[in-house]
């Protein structure tokens, strides 16, 4: 009897540790391979973005000054979810740091790209509203990895076929996941008519959780037409390339 | 069960080894690639989204 009894610890406690490997081997996946994976995923999101735009700007002559928006145009929103419309450029994140914004905010086929998501229904950039993306802050690329580093007065340069959109940081908050007012035309103010051109990025807070949301709203602040020089808070070398 | 499958794998133990390690192999890409990926959303640390 002892020694069936010992055969069947035996199978047991390989089975736990076969299991203990395969929760390790989850880990590895989840905090290593889903970046490696997206890497590629980022980088031909961003170049089918840009396929879309018509051309690289001449570099420099400012014959088309940046202006301050009083009607930028504003791209019809995406029928379809995982359809690619801009480029996001953070200049925080590091020198030529840029990641693709499509539509839609599901994890397939938009978010596990390790790209930004569009709240289906918010503002397009450069719209009246609130433009609201998505992304993730850790693991699948981790586009708004440094999302907490933003300050007020940072830009954030959404790139379309049209040009560039410069939206200035006004603030960030942590929020519950319930609360869908962040994204709202006006944030906060679900049931106010908006008259202001905003910008709202979503991600996971605390970092490796999801029991809260780290919220960073900005505001337009000029438009730069594509044929003129980019906005000179992308600096030099970046944007349309 | 390991000892069960190293007993049925034929072969001398260079082969049985070499076999177990490719089995190990064909494990880890299952998982990361259909498994993994299939698990992952039903956990509850990557959603950054708002919404009820």
């Amino acid at each position: 009897m002892s020694g069936r009894l010992r055969a069947g610890a035996g199978a047991l406690g390989e089975l736990m540790v076969t299991a203990g490997v395969l929760v390790l081997l989850f880990v590895v996946w989840q905090l290593w391979w889903t970046d490696v994976a997206a890497a590629d995923d980022q980088r031909a999101a961003v170049a089918s973005v840009q396929q879309t735009f018509d051309a690289a700007p001449p570099a420099g002559g400012g014959a088309v000054p940046a202006v301050v928006p009083a009607e930028p145009p504003v791209l019809a929103e995406p029928g379809q979810d995982g359809e690619g419309f801009a480029v996001v450029h953070v200049p925080r994140f590091g020198e030529g740091w840029q990641v693709a914004a499509e539509q839609g905010v599901g994890l397939r086929p938009v978010l596990n790209d390790g790209v930004l998501g569009h709240y289906p229904g918010t503002a397009m950039p450069g719209g009246v509203g609130n433009l609201a993306l998505a992304g993730h802050r850790t693991t699948y690329g981790a586009p708004l990895g440094q999302i907490a580093e933003l300050v007020p007065g940072d830009p954030v340069v959404v790139e379309t076929a049209d040009g560039w959109y410069v939206y200035l940081v006004s603030g960030s908050e942590v929020v519950t996941p319930d609360r869908v007012d962040v994204i709202a035309p006006v944030p906060g103010d679900p049931d106010a008519a908006p008259t202001e051109r905003m910008i709202t990025l979503t991600a996971c807070h605390p970092r490796f959780s999801a029991r809260q949301r780290y919220v960073v709203h900005g505001v337009l602040d000029s438009f730069s037409p594509r044929g003129g020089p980019p906005p000179a808070e992308l600096g030099t070398g970046v944007g349309g390339v | 069960m390991y000892g069960w499958l190293w007993r049925h794998l034929p072969g001398p133990a260079a082969l049985r080894a070499a076999t177990v390690l490719v089995l190990a192999a064909v494990v880890v890409v299952v998982c990361f690639g259909w498994v993994f990926p299939a698990v992952a959303p039903h956990l509850p640390f990557n959603d950054g989204t708002v919404g009820e």
